[in-house]
């Protein structure tokens, strides 16, 4: 990670199909009333920031939480993409998406950023990115970014828009639906094999 | 002390108030248009998390139709949406409403984790006026209000000054006022928050550590109208500043 400074992270909701899918008829009733229109974004600010094979604190109150694997794109200019990263964006389990998660996405520790940065000349087309879950050593879930519903390049041309990126900023691609649920004690990896392997094991917050 | 972070003859400059002009650390002094202003906060190794409330009047909660919330509605934003004192924001072609919102901006000045609101201002570094536009054509049901909302380049002014706790007696005792063209348009007072600072420092530290130069901007009370390209805006707050901008197209 030495080679860009870290800026500011962005989050992406909705942007996998099978997240809409998920909520089915709900999209159009109240609150939502309507699927989204422009990007969804939200922000992981840097207290939340956990390096590959870092610990991620469970709050005591809390006794799942829900890991997100994408990968993020790393800015290297207002346009110019450095490369592509692991992530794992945690958050608690929440049902409403009408408000902004902070008190659910935004604890300390809960980013997981994977040490890895590859152009996309070693990372390959982000289109047929794959990606791989394993808890405690078991495959829990495949994500397939050819299910993005805004592909890397078209979410980084409608997100600037409206705002700019700059070097060191990231944006993450979205996280698909059937996020695996984890408790204290497991450990959790995240893998493609040119990004290589995030891994995080999670704790229970100290008495 | 008010203390500013402006731009003289291409430099950049810590500086402070001195008898309404700027005292540079080098000794100039310099009248307040001399300079292009920043927002008065020290650059950060890591991005500043920066937290915005919404809804946090009673008043404007009843305007916008919405129940005075049980908890607070906040959202975050990215370290590029502030621009400086007598900066200009964009307004983008062709929307119906974009309104401005006078904000008392809380700088955080220590690391804070779990602080109780009785300690709560022991981590308060000091204040300063933010002017947290809004483009409402953009409000969408998913993350409300969502970045392309919230979030626009510039589109949060910060400034002019960053004005040390110890001279402010009482931060939920300040009357806010903004003025359109010199207008008064909004006007209201931060006892009228329904969350207070001390409140929300407990209830953020709780679950997320703020560090050195976060801000909290703590919501904004009713009268936000429509402003056009042209248009001058200041934002004022009691004993902490005047803080112009000017919609651009």
């Amino acid at each position: 990670m030495s080679v860009v400074k870290r800026g500011t992270v962005y989050g992406t909701l909705l942007n996998f199909r099978g997240e809409l899918d998920a909520l089915g008829p709900k999209v159009n009733e109240p609150p939502y009333k309507a699927p989204p229109q422009a990007p969804v974004l939200y922000v992981k600010p840097a207290n939340t920031w956990t390096e590959n094979g870092g610990t991620i604190v469970i709050p005591a109150h809390a006794g799942e939480v829900e890991v997100g694997a994408t990968v993020a794109m790393v800015m290297k200019s207002a346009h110019e993409i450095f490369g592509y990263v692991l992530m794992n964006d945690v958050q608690l389990p929440h049902e409403s998406l009408f408000r902004p998660p902070v008190k659910f996405n935004c604890l300390d520790g809960f980013l997981g950023i994977g040490d890895r940065i590859r152009a996309r000349n070693e990372a390959g087309d982000p289109a047929v990115f794959k990606l791989e879950v394993r808890v405690n050593g078991e495959l829990k879930q495949t994500v397939r970014f050819s299910q993005l519903l805004r592909p890397a390049d078209r979410l980084l041309a409608d997100v600037s828009e409206f705002m700019t990126l700059g070097e060191g900023d990231m944006l993450m691609l979205g996280c698909d639906a059937g996020r695996p649920r984890v408790r204290a004690g497991d450990r959790v990896e995240i893998k493609m094999p040119a990004l290589g392997t995030l891994t995080n094991t999670f704790v229970a917050e100290a008495a | 002390m008010k203390r500013a972070r402006v731009i003289h003859q291409g430099v950049v400059h810590n500086a402070t108030e001195r008898d309404g002009q700027l005292l540079l650390e080098d000794g100039t002094r310099v009248w307040q248009d001399q300079v292009t202003w920043l927002p008065p906060l020290a650059p950060l190794e890591r991005p500043r998390t920066i937290l915005a409330l919404g809804l946090n009047y009673a008043d404007h909660a009843k305007e916008l139709a919405f129940k005075a919330p049980e908890e607070p509605l906040v959202f975050l934003k990215g370290e590029r949406a502030l621009a400086g004192h007598r900066q200009s924001t964009r307004r983008p072609a062709g929307v119906q409403f974009m309104h401005y919102e006078c904000e008392l901006a809380v700088v955080i000045g220590q690391r804070a984790k779990k602080v109780k609101r009785d300690d709560a201002y022991d981590f308060v570094a000091g204040y300063s006026v933010a002017n947290d536009y809004a483009i409402r054509d953009y409000l969408e049901n998913w993350y409300r209000p969502n970045l392309r909302v919230k979030n626009r380049d510039g589109a949060t002014p910060l400034g002019p000054w960053l004005v040390d706790r110890e001279d402010i007696a009482d931060p939920m005792a300040l009357a806010l006022k903004t003025t359109v063209n010199g207008q008064v348009t909004q006007q209201g007072n931060t006892k009228d928050m329904i969350f207070g600072i001390p409140w929300l420092i407990e209830y953020f530290s709780g679950f997320m550590t703020l560090n050195p130069g976060d801000l909290i901007l703590t919501g904004t009370p009713d009268g936000v109208v429509d402003c056009q390209p042209g248009d001058v805006v200041v934002t004022e707050i009691e004993a902490v500043g005047a803080l112009m901008n000017t919609i651009g197209s």
